[in-house]
């Protein structure tokens, strides 16, 4: 992807490129990588425990106790990105809190807090999904075609 | 007086009659604190939402700036403003409560430096005895326009800035005692294909080192005739880019008379700003405050300032254009 | 009891995953989520998503990727019942608990609390 972009550059542009990124900072990808590491799987595992709380607590099966446990984990981000805490956590986390659903409750109430002053119709209500947005579009659209290919390779199977 | 191919001379010389600066809690905890006239300790200024905030904090400066002055909102002619709201409505609206003739403009964050340059040219010219010239910035604002809401997230990598919240005004004439503005050289748009909007130093590097060159080319001078030279919010990155560009180059700045205002502005002790502070806010609290207080008090007695900005909107980096930078550089000495 | 330390490595290691891709591919975090949600999706469709499950618990469940596992499930099972008209019917049925969670406790922040910046 970098490439392309590269190609499209003059060669003046080129050498500023490699003249700049010498003298930038890097990333600290190790470093982000294990913090993403630690912080992802220590939330799964806070997943886990409460997922087994529902289990022996409630009638929840197997099956169903990912539903509440996955509300919790929502309402715990929520109270985090409204008292201001989740963001400092995430910027040492990275994809640590990003990729679990507390990324995506952190996305939606962030942008539904933020716009609020614009009101509750136009800032709230349209803005709450600037963000995740994205991820139901790709998620609804790639489960559509997934299980229109299953299904069509089921039916031409069968017959 | 034109000047070679893109500068300014002003024979009469503008004098800077008031200036006045206004931060907020960010700027307050950092080393130059004590420059600034006025501070606040959250972002919201009591208003409810952060755009309304920076309008607060620039109508603040104007009116301090001509409080100062011994003067009152009638007796200017003219208001310079700029900032970095959609439609500047921050610039704007403070227009609307100075009433003051007024002229709008766009140089992302090298406004400080645009609004002083053509204040000078109506001063010089005598088309104007006073004239107002500010910008300003909101954190919180920025980041809602420009990258994300401010308690999303995402990890930012350690070539990000700090929006400076802040507003930075100073008041022109042609009469008067205070620092005066000699010259003044405009810069052209450059794009050397940076595409990250968090790395907006490497970004605008090239722009300031081409307008500092044409400066300094135009006037016949060299970087020895400064006690100072101050880039607007390079940043940590883009400064040290910029000095590296400008040596292969030949034109050597001596470290010791070159610096940055996005590096001034805050302390090592602030993580959060990563590599500095930006914001046009930035280069404005930092020359009207800290670098003009030098000046008055005769540490320094000739500084050249080039304010930089970086002309992207979120619509453009989401188009996929890269991020196209402009700086502007004006002189100001002061002799006792 | 193994679960958790399962939990805790594949949670991690999906999470490695997407560092790698904001540090290294240099996506945007909306990027990246979509990216892990359409191979929830397609890992699903292969079949390989729910032994995970089974393996990892909510090493699995807990990452944006289950996201897309759910939606192929909900669709999947209705399309199997009822039809080809399934597929529109049922995508959402399992992930609803996520997203009306979001929604509802999304707003009611927006209600109770400012930014702060």
């Amino acid at each position: 992807m970098s490439n392309k972009k590269k190609k499209k550059l003059t060669p003046v542009q080129q050498q500023y490129h490699s003249f700049s990124k010498a003298r930038e900072p890097q990333r600290p990808v190790l470093l982000n990588v294990i913090r993403a590491f630690l912080a992802g799987g220590t939330i799964c595992l806070l997943g886990q425990f409460i997922q087994d709380f529902f289990l022996w607590n409630f009638n929840f099966t197997e099956k169903t106790a990912g539903d509440p446990t996955v509300a919790v984990l929502i309402l715990l981000s929520v109270i985090l990105t409204a008292s201001g805490v989740y963001d400092h956590i995430a910027q040492w986390a990275g994809a640590g809190t990003a990729v679990p659903v507390t990324g995506f409750a952190n996305s939606i109430a962030s942008a539904a807090i933020e716009h609020r002053s614009e009101g509750f119709v136009l800032g709230v209500g349209a803005s709450m999904f600037q963000l995740a947005g994205s991820v139901i579009v790709f998620g609804v659209f790639a489960a559509f075609v997934v299980v229109l290919i299953k299904t069509t390779l089921a039916l031409l199977g069968g017959s | 007086m034109l000047h070679g191919h893109q500068t300014w001379v002003f024979p009469n010389k503008p004098s800077i009659v008031s200036t006045a600066t206004v931060g907020g809690p960010f700027e307050a905890e950092g080393p130059l604190a004590e420059d600034f006239d006025l501070l606040h300790g959250d972002l919201w200024l009591g208003q409810d939402s952060y755009e309304k905030a920076e309008k607060k904090m620039l109508e603040e400066a104007c009116e301090m700036a001509i409080q100062k002055a011994g003067l009152q909102k009638q007796d200017i002619q003219f208001f310079l403003s700029g900032d970095l709201m959609n439609q500047i409505i921050s610039s704007s609206f403070a227009a609307r409560t100075l009433a003051v003739p007024y002229l709008g403009l766009y140089g992302a964050c090298s406004s400080s430096m645009e609004s002083l340059t053509l204040g000078c040219l109506i001063v010089d010219s005598g088309s104007g005895n006073y004239v107002l010239c500010g910008t300003s910035s909101h954190n919180a604002a920025a980041e809602k326009q420009y990258r994300y809401p401010t308690e999303y997230g995402s990890q930012k990598p350690p070539t990000a800035q700090w929006t400076v919240t802040g507003a930075g005004v100073a008041l022109l004439s042609s009469k008067g005692e205070g620092p005066r503005v000699t010259s003044a050289t405009i810069g052209r748009v450059v794009d050397m294909g940076v595409t990250d909007p968090f790395n907006m130093g490497s970004a605008m590097a090239p722009a300031a080192v081409d307008t500092i060159t044409a400066h300094f080319r135009d006037l016949r001078i060299s970087p020895q005739d400064y006690d100072l030279i101050a880039t607007g919010d390079l940043g940590r990155v883009g400064h040290r880019i910029a000095g590296d560009l400008l040596k292969k180059h030949g034109l050597e700045i001596p470290e010791d008379r070159f610096t940055d205002c996005g590096i001034l502005i805050y302390s090592k002790d602030q993580p959060v700003v990563l590599a500095g502070g930006s914001g046009c806010g930035c280069s404005a609290t930092v020359t009207y405050g800290h670098i003009l207080n030098r000046v008055k008090k005769g540490e320094l007695k000739k500084v050249l300032i080039v304010a930089t900005g970086a002309l992207l909107s979120p619509l453009s980096y989401q188009q996929k254009e890269s991020i196209p930078c402009v700086a502007h550089a004006v002189s100001i000495e002061f002799n006792h | 009891m193994e679960i958790y330390f399962w939990a805790f490595v594949v949670g991690g290691l999906i999470c490695v995953i997407g560092q790698l891709l904001l540090d290294v591919g240099k996506f945007t975090p909306a990027h990246v989520m979509s990216i892990l949600v359409v191979s929830g999706a397609i890992l699903d469709g292969l079949g390989l998503y729910e032994p995970l499950i089974d393996f990892a618990g909510a090493g699995a469940t807990v990452p944006i990727t289950s996201f897309g596992n759910a939606l192929v499930h909900g669709a999947l099972a209705e399309a199997q019942q009822v039809g080809i008209i399934g597929i529109l019917t049922g995508i959402f049925e399992v992930t609803s608990a996520g997203i009306s969670a979001a929604i509802i406790f999304g707003f009611l922040a927006a209600l109770l609390f400012k930014p702060k910046g």
